[in-house]
């Protein structure tokens, strides 16, 4: 059984230097796609992943992560679009950093694709007409 | 080929007029040619939906009982202040008014959720409102302090009044500065990060009589939803811009001034919007028809994308220091594509003007004119053009320490 799951890893300043990112693969053959990423030298990281592989490598995963001193937490923050809102003016086009906007150049109408959507949140104040709303 | 008003407008009581929509014109006049496509044509229809500041609305509140006098005092409809300086309860609500306690700017930057183009939204959404008025009370307007909801349809009037909409060209705003701007032209990511416009280019009403031949003071129009009439030139009219060989200006020209009963309009036309670090204003749809009387005035409804040219306006340092540098001129059509070349550079381009929602008003009003709902009107006068001698006046500023008789006649 395989799964793909977002998650949030919070890198206390200890671990910012060790190669965490490489063991989830090597040891536990699970694929990551990094969402987001920011690390302050010093300070802590904070990466965005999506990691998917075989449920029990998961779960093993998630094991060594938490013993390592990595916290982790689903990713449970949600960007949606309310559709009666949203004019499909297109501000939010070019500020979405993973080009989760699109316009159709046939309707000129603006899809948004919610699995390319990482939550970063930039839409909401970007959206004159506050269409785009987080949800827990 | 010559048709008047009067005589198309038989053709839409008959429910015989043939009506096509700005983009569909041009369409038919590539496959039949102006001149038939000018003979067959009776009325090309338009639209645009885009936030227009200008804009707000008027209210006769009705008289209270003991009476209250709210010219000279103090209005707030859902916290938004009112212009009280008219008569005892008739007031204005501008679109881009907020709030005494919203933050503004002092928290960088501000979010401006709401403000008066929000409560206009709420109004045609049938919401109650409340209303607070705060009086100083004369012998014949007793008391002070007023509390109530209220609703649009208890006004006596409520008349949607934007003293400029519709802007024939716009600036495409960019940013060359490290940081990121909030404007009203959105938000502008640092070094050429993206470009921002705002008209409906092709289906824009301006674009397509841009010597307004037919739209004039009296034209009757689709506004906000419901219907309306340019009656006036709008602010910072300014016709006599370079144009390009097909007449199209290159830059911000004219502009409409429009009104029309509040109390037929809807919130999917009239929205509440928020330019972050910027403030609270209106989307507003506006569609206008454009009979066709000539040949000529088919030709100009045949413009497209291409056509078109808009200048390209630094934010970062041009538009606030009002220099008139423009970067480069760029055409819809590049504009459209999603990215234009600036400085070498790739700069991703987005719209703040709804086209697809430009297209549904042009269709609206087709189907309100094929219906024979809605009749054409001829304007009562046209609108100040080309040859006019409006040449748009900045704010020269005289400070008050200069002696104000040597800056006389005879200086």
């Amino acid at each position: 059984m395989t799964t793909a799951r977002k998650v949030v890893l919070r890198f206390p300043q200890r671990l910012v230097d060790k190669p965490i990112l490489y063991r989830l693969a090597k040891d536990y053959d699970l694929k990551f796609n990094v969402l987001k990423a920011s690390v302050t030298p010093k300070q802590e990281g904070v990466l965005v992943l999506e990691l998917s592989g075989r449920k029990k490598s998961y779960e093993d995963a998630v094991h060594f992560l938490q013993e390592t001193g990595v916290e982790l937490q689903p990713l449970v923050q949600d960007v949606c679009r309310l559709e009666e809102r949203c004019t499909h003016c297109g501000a939010c086009v070019t500020i979405c950093p993973v080009g989760a906007f699109t316009v159709d150049p046939s309707t000129r109408r603006v899809d948004f694709h919610r699995t390319r959507c990482i939550a970063c949140e930039l839409c909401i104040k970007a959206c004159p007409v506050r269409a785009m709303e987080v949800r827990l | 080929m010559t048709k008047t008003i009067a005589e198309i407008n038989e053709k839409i009581a008959k429910g015989q007029a043939v009506v096509v929509t700005a983009e569909e014109v041009v369409d038919l006049a590539k496959k039949k040619g102006a001149a038939k496509a000018a003979r067959e044509v009776d009325v090309v229809t338009t639209g645009t939906f885009g936030p227009m500041c200008s804009s707000g609305a008027y209210f006769n509140l009705g008289h209270s009982k003991p009476r209250i006098k709210a010219g000279g005092g103090q209005v707030y409809i859902n916290d938004v202040p009112a212009y009280t300086g008219i008569a005892a309860v008739d007031v204005f609500l501008g679109a881009t008014a907020i709030p005494d306690d919203d933050p503004r700017n002092r928290a960088y930057p501000g979010e401006f959720n709401y403000g008066g183009g929000h409560v206009i939204e709420d109004l045609v959404a049938g919401k109650d409102v409340r209303l607070v008025i705060s009086a100083y009370g004369t012998d014949c307007y007793p008391r002070r302090k007023l509390e109530t909801w209220i609703n649009l349809k208890d006004f006596n009037e409520a008349v949607l009044f934007n003293p400029r909409n519709a802007y024939q060209n716009y600036a495409v705003a960019v940013n060359t500065g490290d940081r990121t701007l909030h404007t009203y032209m959105g938000i502008l990511k640092p070094r050429l990060g993206n470009a921002n416009y705002s008209t409906a280019g092709q289906i824009s009403p301006l674009f397509n009589d841009p010597y307004y031949m037919t739209i004039g003071i009296g034209t009757r129009i689709f506004l906000g939803g419901g219907i309306g009439y340019v009656v006036w030139n709008g602010t910072q009219h300014n016709p006599n811009v370079p144009r390009t060989e097909k007449g199209l200006p290159r830059r911000p020209a004219a502009t409409l001034a429009v009104m029309g009963d509040l109390k037929q309009m809807s919130p999917r036309w009239l929205v509440g919007t928020s330019f972050t670090g910027y403030g609270a204003t209106m989307t507003v749809g506006i569609g206008v028809p454009i009979p066709i009387l000539s040949e000529e005035v088919l030709r100009y409804t045949l413009v497209t994308d291409k056509d078109i040219y808009a200048p390209v306006l630094d934010y970062s340092s041009a538009y606030p220091e009002r220099s008139s540098d423009v970067m480069a001129e760029v055409t819809y059509a590049q504009l459209r594509s999603g990215k234009i070349k600036l400085e070498g550079k790739e700069v991703p381009a987005a719209s703040l003007s709804s086209y697809s929602r430009g297209v549904e008003i042009a269709n609206t009003l087709k189907e309100w004119i094929q219906k024979g709902e809605f009749l054409l009107t001829n304007p009562v006068a046209p609108l100040p053009g080309v040859d006019s001698g409006i040449a748009m006046k900045a704010l020269e500023e005289r400070p008050f320490d200069t002696d104000q008789e040597s800056q006389g006649d005879s200086a």
